[in-house]
């Protein structure tokens, strides 16, 4: 496939559906209580810049805080775990049961142990606990994958602990790593908005929920335009972490370099 | 002159419980091309990495008569690190040594240059041909002079004139460090042409079944490969691996 193409190809597909979607509202009469059309979204976007701008702001920093302490947190335990197998075998389980326990059980205890005054801090563990275990579960994956003759080789060459770590079992997890974050990325996304609809966001107001109120509201465009700014935002993330990971990998891992044709 | 390197009674049995090498006594003497050839899965390998400390042996005993040399190993595989140019794949033994970053460089060029990759020193390993990577692969293993040189089987996944090409590296490398020299092969060809001894293994569990002594002369090129000489000692090593695996 050509290019222009590639790029050209899922434009067209969403001008399509977005005329489609226009067509049909107001073909079929539906209500816009039910179904909001893309030029009644695209009105509450102006309408509710006041109230979206800043919620898409909290829920940006949010994310980002969960994000950034998700990949810390992920490759610190990583690297631990693969440093120490007994402290893995000790805290490995409670990684897992962090994160296959559903946050909405976990919010209202999170709130009695930080209170309703620290809603915001509520929301960045509720999103870390989403993020996390990925960058930790791929890290640790990538840490173990490092080839045996280079670390026989080490061996051989008497290299400390540190020196395998930061020379051979670190730069060979990168694509790991990358891959951790990327998903972490979106979840940690995931996880703000679904931590606003279940702990609620204090004083702030973030995307997750402004979407809340404009349903109670029955106001179905800014609801659309909402989970819209959320979407461009998941997206936007997306395309970061892999800008990122391209940048990274591109002059040596087959997962990111170009093929020639 | 004692030998640089005495294996006494070693035997291996892996986790498995594969025997891999039953009791294998060996000899290597200083500046000495030596040869391990043997079928599939004899324990050529594994003696190898019993040398080189990588695995312990379940009895025997690994000696070093004057002293343990500085070792460089060569694998089937180049076994590069992907995201290290060739410069930082054959710096690698210097920097875990300690070695200063810009004598590293300089040091791990004239390694690259030694094995004819001048030139080469910002390339990444997918950017080079086999040959070229097995190449870097060399000169790590050079860069930190080593005295005693394991190389296990380094040449088996070569096309035939890349490998006789770094069959003749190897040789003048070899004169050029007075390196003594432990080549694991499945080739006869290849271990006749390389060596001045053969150790003929046997099947599993791995002993020594026959040595070999060659003979080649002082300057070896292709063509002696075609002479009835090299024809003559290629045979008797073919001979002495038949009649182990016979024997077995």
């Amino acid at each position: 496939m050509k290019d222009w193409a590639r790029y050209l190809t899922p434009l067209f597909v969403f001008v399509a559906a977005i005329a489609t979607w226009q067509w049909r509202v107001y073909a079929l009469g539906i209500s816009p209580l039910v179904l909001a059309s893309p030029s009644d979204i695209w009105g509450a976007f102006f309408a509710h810049w006041d109230v979206l701008g800043p919620a898409l702001l909290f829920t940006v920093r949010i994310t980002a805080i969960a994000f950034v302490l998700a990949t810390a947190a992920g490759i610190g335990l990583a690297v631990l775990f693969s440093l120490s197998r007994p402290i893995e075998y000790a805290l490995y389980p409670f990684a897992v049961v962090l994160q296959v326990t559903p946050v909405v059980a976990i919010a209202p205890l999170l709130i009695i142990w930080l209170g309703y005054d620290n809603l915001t801090e509520v929301l960045v563990v509720l999103a870390w606990i989403i993020a996390f275990f990925t960058v930790l579960s791929n890290t640790l994956t990538g840490l173990r994958s490092a080839d045996h003759n280079l670390l026989d080789l080490m061996k051989l060459y008497g290299a400390s602990r540190w020196q395998v770590l930061w020379r051979l079992e670190l730069p060979g997890a990168l694509p790991f790593i990358l891959t951790g974050m990327k998903i972490s990325g979106g979840l940690a996304l995931i996880g703000a908005v679904t931590a606003e609809f279940v702990a609620g966001s204090g004083t702030d107001l973030g995307l997750g929920w402004t979407i809340t109120l404009a349903s109670r509201n029955l106001d179905t465009a800014q609801e659309f335009a909402a989970l819209a700014l959320l979407s461009i935002l998941g997206v936007s993330i997306l395309f970061a972490m892999t800008a990122l990971e391209w940048a990274l990998l591109h002059r040596w891992h087959e997962s990111a370099v170009k093929r020639e044709r | 002159m004692p030998p640089l390197l005495t294996l006494s009674g070693i035997s291996k049995r892996f986790d498995s419980g594969t025997l891999a090498i039953g009791r294998l006594d060996l000899e290597v003497a200083a500046h000495e091309f030596l040869s391990l050839v043997g079928p599939s899965g004899c324990g050529k390998s594994t003696a190898l990495r019993i040398i080189a400390g990588l695995l312990k042996p379940d009895a025997g005993t690994v000696a070093f008569p004057n002293g343990k040399p500085e070792m460089g190993f060569v694998f089937q595989e180049p076994t590069l690190m992907p995201w290290q140019r060739a410069l930082g794949n054959a710096r690698l033994p210097l920097d875990l040594k300690g070695v200063a970053r810009s004598e590293g460089d300089d040091r791990a060029a004239r390694a690259l240059k030694r094995v004819g990759l001048s030139g080469f020193e910002k390339a990444f390993p997918r950017e080079l041909s086999g040959g070229m990577k097995m190449r870097v692969s060399i000169a790590r293993a050079i860069a930190a002079e080593p005295k005693l040189l394991l190389m296990d089987e380094p040449f088996a996944a070569l096309d035939e004139l890349t490998r006789q090409a770094l069959n003749d590296d190897l040789l003048k490398l070899k004169e050029e460090d007075a390196l003594t020299v432990l080549f694991v092969t499945h080739s006869v060809y290849e271990s006749t042409y390389l060596s001045s001894r053969v150790v003929v293994m046997t099947p599993r569990p791995g002993r020594v079944a026959a040595e070999v002594a060659l003979a080649p002369p002082p300057a070896r090129d292709e063509n002696w490969r075609l002479t009835p000489d090299f024809t003559q000692q290629a045979a008797r090593v073919s001979a002495a691996l038949r009649q182990a695996m016979v024997a077995a």
